[in-house]
């Protein structure tokens, strides 16, 4: 399995992450996702649309293993990232693998716009030299497009930025890991249209390097950036093919209505 | 048209006498602490000088010659100065971290019944007279120990912390946005890691300020600590002597009518000294706020 994916390296677009009969239930017997199959292609962006309560951060959060701080959430199906099942490896290995970005930017409120970036290697343990640490923070930074606006603020407080400034903060914090998969939870849906279309410009420059799956409310936000979309509908995956696709000719009546806006 | 403006009108007054109401009320409120403050200050300031903090307390022979003489009494209250530091800090080194232990636990695990059990005890406590908790100890610690000491005081006084630091801790903790501990574990943080790195530190104001106020409100305690410190004329380092208090010594004076001129400079002390903590509490609580 993993040989053959190897060997799949110089095909246009491999897979990096695959839904194998996934559903997920916060209360016992009521699935809030509901066996979705689906495969991501690594370096494009997929973005999850669907009515509110659909489930789309459901999902989301099944693949970094977020589910477990709840006892109650049971989770069943395969979820493979690189070919092999997060829901068998160890959590804290997943979560360094599938990096995550909050609706709501949340930058840690004690550290350093410096330290921000670094969380990541501060709180895993790991151990980097002083040079290594400049590289990344200004890789990362660059990254995200921000290391011109704070190059000059490095120690100030990350909370002292503004909302998208925050959430680009946020986006270089998990980017610093050089995560598999960036996973994004409706990123822009706090800030105004000018930082939305920042962070839209800096996704499709971060798409280059990294595989992007991200929740979105905003129709008009998943047509200008994803790749491939997915539209969720009473925890079913409906609908899941190439954006162009999707937004044209939908194959789904469902599908149709919500992107036509009759309801959402 | 007419009667709508006179409405109007009414409810202007109507609530222009409401709110005169509540000003002249909430003054009224005032009052009895602008009283106290000015009492304790002009019977206390007197006595207020270097030798007050640097000298023991004079015996009582000495402070009559010289009320006698018309002189200010001598000596001070070094004795119970530093007891209650001693006592205090004892206190706290016994209380933070098992409250801010406690305090976690509660807040990461509100319902579960180990935290309900925590809580209750930590209410019970609250509640209990602190002359209780001073009998407790004295059981506790004097009696099996085999004398009064400090440290039977500290423990004392640590027990009157103890549910105003789990208190604090689990509301400071609560207030945190759930994302920070999310975002911490999404980077593939331990738990123990996020709570440590990440969590503690962003609650540091709360944390301190529920510090800084229980010391100021057990610095003021004196029932228990005449079941446990029992009170000494002379400064005591060694815990496990009998130590004065500043309260303590309020209540030292005011049995010896000789010594009643250091009542109110005591007091004064004592008063200034919490009044302190609570103001730089607040500053705190707002400086870190996040
Ligand atoms: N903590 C929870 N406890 C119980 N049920 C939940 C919980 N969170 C979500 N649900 C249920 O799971 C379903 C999917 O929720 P989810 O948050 O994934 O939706 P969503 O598509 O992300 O919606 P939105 O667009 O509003 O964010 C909903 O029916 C919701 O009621
Ligand atoms: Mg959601």
């Amino acid at each position: 399995m993993e040989n053959m994916q190897d060997t799949k390296q110089d095909s246009p677009k491999h897979c990096i992450l695959e839904f194998k009969d996934v559903s997920i239930s916060y209360t016992e017997g009521k699935w809030a996702v509901k066996n979705v199959n689906a495969a991501i292609k690594e370096k494009s962006i997929t973005a999850i649309m669907g009515p509110s309560g659909c489930g789309k951060s459901t999902l989301l959060r099944s693949v970094n293993r977020m589910h477990e701080l709840y006892p109650e959430i049971k989770t069943t199906g395969q979820i493979l990232l690189d070919g092999k099942d997060v829901l068998q490896m160890n959590a804290m290995e997943v979560r360094r693998k599938a990096g995550m970005v909050f609706q709501r930017p949340n930058p840690f409120p004690t550290m350093s716009i410096y330290e921000n970036v670094l969380a990541g290697y501060k709180l895993n343990g790991i151990k980097v030299s002083r040079s290594q640490k400049d590289e990344i923070v200004q890789k990362s930074l660059q990254d995200v497009g921000l290391w011109e606006e704070v190059k000059d603020s490095l120690m100030k407080r990350g909370s002292f930025l503004s909302g998208g400034q925050q959430q680009r903060l946020c986006i270089a914090r998990a980017v610093a890991l050089r995560p598999r998969i960036l996973l994004m939870d409706e990123p822009t849906s706090a800030l105004d249209p000018i930082a939305t279309r920042k962070i839209e410009d800096m996704l499709l420059e971060l798409k280059k390097e990294f595989t992007i799956l991200i929740v979105t409310h905003n129709m008009s936000q998943a047509a200008r950036i994803s790749d491939d979309s997915m539209f969720m509908y009473l925890g079913e995956l409906v609908e899941f093919s190439d954006t162009q696709t999707i937004f044209t000719n939908p194959r789904d009546k469902r599908t149709e209505e919500y992107l036509s806006g009759q309801f959402g | 048209m007419e009667t709508n403006t006179r409405v109007k009108k009414s409810r202007w007054i109507k609530d222009r006498v409401f709110f005169g109401a509540v000003c002249v009320l909430s003054g009224f409120t005032a009052i009895p602490l602008v009283l106290i403050i000015w009492e304790v200050l002009r019977k206390g300031y007197r006595q207020l000088n270097w030798s007050f903090f640097t000298e023991e307390a004079p015996n009582s022979l000495e402070a009559m010659m010289a009320v006698n003489a018309g002189d200010l009494i001598p000596g001070g209250v070094a004795n119970g100065l530093v007891g209650s530091l001693l006592m205090v800090l004892m206190a706290v080194v016994i209380a933070v971290p098992i409250g801010i232990l406690a305090g976690i636990r509660l807040s990461e695990h509100p319902e579960s019944k180990f935290s309900g059990m925590v809580r209750s005890v930590a209410e019970l406590l609250q509640g209990t007279p602190s002359i209780v908790i001073g009998l407790i100890i004295y059981g506790w610690v004097v009696k099996p120990l085999g004398s009064y000491s400090g440290f039977a005081g500290g423990i004392a006084l640590a027990m009157l912390m103890l549910p105003l630091i789990i208190r604090s801790t689990e509301e400071t903790l609560k207030m945190l946005p759930g994302s920070l501990k999310e975002a911490g574990l999404a980077l593939g943080a331990s738990y123990s890691t996020v709570i440590l790195r990440v969590l503690l530190p962003s609650a540091f104001g709360g944390l301190f300020t529920g510090i800084l106020l229980a010391v100021s409100r057990v610095l003021g305690e004196t029932a228990p600590l005449m079941l446990t410190a029992l009170g000494a004329s002379a400064i005591e380092w060694n815990v496990f002597e009998p130590m004065s208090a500043l309260p303590l010594q309020i209540w030292e004076f005011y049995n010896d009518p000789n010594l009643a001129g250091l009542i109110w400079s005591t007091s004064l002390f004592l008063l200034l000294l919490i009044l302190t903590l609570n103001l730089l509490a607040k500053r705190i609580a707002r400086k870190w706020k996040i």
